[in-house]
């Protein structure tokens, strides 16, 4: 649907139509969702968090190093998703898609550093089933990771339809939407860096 | 899991056997009168895909009745089982165990939830002067995850086996260990897909209600059903994200044994307690805040007068709403918190009492002096005041929580919890369609059996549950399924047995109106049926489904109650001097087909196929992206084809009139 109270030159082209709006505004909704969502498994990870029931404890297994990696990957990620909707504003559709990819390819390396951490763990006999801990553990950061990789696969379809039907007002849409998924997913793993590892290791 | 075929399908009961045999009749009926009618195409094309929210709404409504007829069959069993000291009806507690959980389960979860959520579908777009919800495809979507989990849940007590661990499913009464088999499993998916579709409405009515009003239509212009919609979809993100987690770490605990609530490794049983009531409390108001709201729309209408107070019941709407999250442990006072979280949630609990108050007298307010008209619609709700009423004093009676130590699990509590949730939102169900059945189905139900309905099912839901109090009273506690003679408590439950039968037949009557009124009633045409009483935009525009796009013109909205306005301002709504191009969405096949993924994946989890399960989340993934790329801008109803609509429905009205 074509707005027909504000086309001007001013509005972005993600805001363009009325469905982009809305969809927009809905996501934010969506959004509001999600932080119950992972308030609820941060909630839980809480009040489990001292529950390993005399099984591995997890300052025998976090490596701090892999950890700070993975943290600088996915908010280097973040930055290129913005700077990606910033050309995207400018009308420069292939700085735009260097930068989807450049952030595609920080994604899939995090989940692949993230992967890796878990077979990790799993070997050192810390698993899901291992103790009420660690099934909080690998809930909350198995959501994350889970929407990490929903993101890339996401990023991928909008590539290819940008690809396709170059930049219009619904691919635009689109890839404002992932951007704002894509911040929100790192907001997320501040919090998780902070309240799981740096809680255990550093403070306490 | 290990499980002999010879297990898939429950046997041994034979009031089991009897619901299979009637499954099957049932399912080879259907397929015969459609194939028989050539009605597939039809119901696939008009129905199935359709993005209508007036269509979808219908729709809602009618797998709500549908899960009320089941859900109430339930209820009919378990008042024969205890209407006599050691009836032998129902053989075993096991079977007991299963009948309750499922009654609760299903009334709350498919039938109230449902059922409001298909009224809004069918009010909430017209009363704010939009051509449809936001999200259309999502509305379509919503629904077919309701429908599919409601289905998964359903076939639970004929394949694999019924959950028995209670609706609140409480841990480790729920665990592999104490609920083996998989009942419970069946309750965790189909819970966990339906949650997803109400999530998606919650979202789409915000966005609908914020973003979609005609031009005029302040938030504060809002009639009361809109707002109360708004607030309800509110809570629903608020609160279902919770449920989501909860059910998922219960299916996680069950199905790849980690170790949440289960004592064993760590866990805590409590979490589940309170993770399920942090949802559980607000979705009690999910259920009720639009009955109020439609009980809003019905008492002003036929009182022909202003809501009394009307910015002060937003703003009880709103308190109640941010209360509804603050007196989730008001479930469970017995279990040990200690004084002070008891006390600051016993108090919590009692402030809820003051914005329903003031509802309460807001619409008793309403009724003073004004002309009031008893049509069915307001017999419902002037029988909701008090009945309502009697479920709140006792409600704050439970809130006190040294006294809830006395009360706690007996049947005052099931009694309370019906008065509230059968005055307000059922009652608001049955007072919501036939308020809205003209607008739906372009005809009134009749009156007459209407009233009959009505009658017996107030007298028969008093005679079946007051009695429950002094039941309570008396000792005697919840989910038993027998007694002895010994124990007193025949009599009152003798009489409690004969209400719900009462209440069952008033159902039949109700089912057989819809068939009689389909009949013989004469069509509605004007779109202002209720004796032109309407005051909001919904009668604004005409009867029944066909002008799927709601208005010809948008209507600007001059006040409160703008339909009204308009009437005593002269302007007639419909009267258009030029004819535009409407611009509507398509039909789409996709998210059926997604919800049937769901329901394949969530079947092949409850029984641990993994085969099975990955399939329904490839074929879910295969219909996200076939969404992602479908180019799908939706069709124009032409300036001519509006012209001719509407001037077809003049036709008609100048017909019924001249």
């Amino acid at each position: 649907m074509e707005r027909e109270d504000f086309p001007g030159e001013e509005t972005p082209l993600e805001y363009q139509t009325e469905t982009g709006e809305y969809n927009i505004f809905g996501f934010w909704m969506f959004l509001g969702a999600e932080i119950v969502l992972f308030s609820t498994l941060f909630g839980t990870y809480f009040v489990l968090i001292y529950r390993t029931a005399s099984s591995i404890p997890p300052t025998e297994v976090f490596s701090m190093g892999l950890v700070l990696v993975m943290t600088f990957t996915l908010l280097t990620s973040s930055f290129t998703s913005g700077l990606a909707i910033h050309e995207m504003r400018l009308g420069n559709v292939t700085r735009m898609l260097i930068w989807i990819g450049i952030t595609l390819v920080l994604g899939l390396g995090f989940l692949g550093m993230e992967i890796y951490e878990f077979v990790e763990y799993a070997s050192e006999g810390a698993t899901l089933a291992t103790s009420a801990y660690w099934s909080s553990f690998f809930l909350l950061l198995g959501t994350h990771g889970l929407h990490v990789a929903m993101g890339v696969a996401w990023f991928i379809i909008i590539l290819i339809q940008i690809k396709m039907r170059g930049l219009t007002p619904a691919t635009a849409n689109k890839t404002f939407i992932a951007s704002l998924y894509w911040h929100f997913l790192d907001v997320i793993w501040i919090f998780i860096f902070t309240g799981v590892y740096l809680l255990r290791l550093v403070i306490a | 899991m290990n499980l002999d075929w010879d297990e898939f399908i429950v046997t041994g009961e034979p009031f089991i056997h009897a619901g299979q045999i009637s499954i099957l009749l049932t399912t080879l009926g259907i397929i015969f009168v459609l194939t028989y009618f050539k009605k597939w195409k039809w119901l696939w094309k008009e129905w199935v895909t359709s993005v209508d929210h007036r269509k979808i709404g219908i729709m809602y409504i009618i797998a709500s009745v549908l899960m009320l007829i089941r859900a109430g069959v339930d209820a009919m069993m378990m008042r024969t089982q205890l209407a006599v000291p050691e009836m032998p009806f129902l053989g075993e507690a096991q079977h007991y165990n299963e009948i309750f959980t499922t009654h609760g389960t299903i009334m709350i979860i498919f039938v109230a939830t449902p059922f409001l959520i298909g009224l809004m579908n069918v009010a909430t777009p017209l009363q704010i002067g939009a051509r449809d919800v936001a999200f259309p495809f999502l509305n379509n979507l919503s629904f077919w995850t309701f429908f599919w989990g409601a289905m998964l849940f359903n076939i639970s007590f004929v394949i694999g086996g019924a959950p028995d661990a209670g609706w609140s499913a409480y841990m480790p009464l729920a665990s592999n260990d104490l609920s083996p088999g998989p009942g419970q499993n069946f309750y965790l998916l189909g819970l966990q897909i339906t949650g997803i579709g109400t999530l998606a409405t919650g979202i789409n009515f915000v966005v609908t209600i914020l973003k979609m009003r005609a031009k005029g239509m302040t938030l504060m212009r809002m009639p009361m059903f809109t707002w109360t919609t708004l607030i309800t979809s509110l809570i629903i993100i608020g609160a279902f994200p919770i449920l989501t987690v909860a059910l998922a770490m219960q299916t996680f605990d069950r199905l790849w044994d980690t170790a949440f609530f289960t004592l064993q490794d760590g866990g805590m049983p409590m979490m589940w307690v309170n993770l399920f009531w942090l949802w559980g409390h607000p979705e009690v108001y999910i259920v009720i805040l639009p009955a109020f709201g439609i009980f809003s729309e019905i008492i002003t209408t036929f009182a022909r007068k202003r809501l009394f107070g009307y910015t002060s019941m937003v703003f009880a709407i709103a308190a109640i709403s941010g209360l509804s999250f603050l007196v989730w442990v008001h479930h469970f006072f017995t279990m040990g918190a200690g004084p002070m979280v008891n006390s600051f949630f016993s108090i919590s609990t009692m402030a809820i009492a003051i914005p329903t108050g003031v509802k309460i007298f807001n619409w008793l307010a309403t009724l003073h002096r004004g002309r009031i008209q008893f049509s069915v619609p307001m017999v419902w709700a002037l029988g909701f005041i008090p009945n309502f009423t009697i479920g709140g004093v006792t409600g704050v009676m439970l809130a006190m929580a040294a006294a809830d130590y006395q009360y706690h699990n007996t049947y005052f509590l099931v009694s309370h919890f019906h008065y509230v949730l059968i005055a307000g939102t059922i009652f608001a169900c049955f007072a919501g369609t036939i308020y809205w059945w003209p607008k739906m189905f372009g005809l009134k139900l009749n009156a007459r059996l209407g009233h009959w309905m009505f009658w017996l099912f107030m007298i028969g839901f008093n005679v079946c549950f007051f009695p429950q109090y002094f039941l309570g009273l008396d000792g005697m506690p919840r989910r038993i399924y027998t007694y002895f003679p010994e124990d007193g408590w025949f009599g009152l439950n003798f009489i409690s047995t004969v209400g719900a039968f009462m209440m069952g037949i008033a159902f039949v009557i109700f089912v057989y109106n819809i068939y009689y009124s389909y009949r013989y009633q004469p069509r509605e045409t004007t779109g202002d049926p209720w004796g032109g009483r309407g005051r909001t935009l919904e009668w604004a525009t005409s009867s029944a489904v066909p002008p799927h796009y709601n208005f010809a013109k948008i209507p600007e909205v001059k006040g409160q109650d703008a339909f009204w306005q308009m009437k005593q301002d002269g302007i007639d709504p419909n009267e258009i001097v030029e004819y535009q191009d409407i611009h509507m969405p398509n039909n789409t096949g996709n998210p059926f087909i997604m919800c049937v993924f769901m329901f394949i994946g969530g079947f092949g989890l409850v029984f641990h196929w993994w085969p099975i399960a990955i399939i329904g989340a490839i074929g879910i993934f295969i219909c996200m992206i076939q969404r992602s790329f479908s180019r799908d801008n939706g069709h124009i109803v032409s300036a001519e084809e509006v012209r001719k609509e509407e001037e077809g429905i003049r036709e008609g009205q100048a017909h019924e009139n001249g």
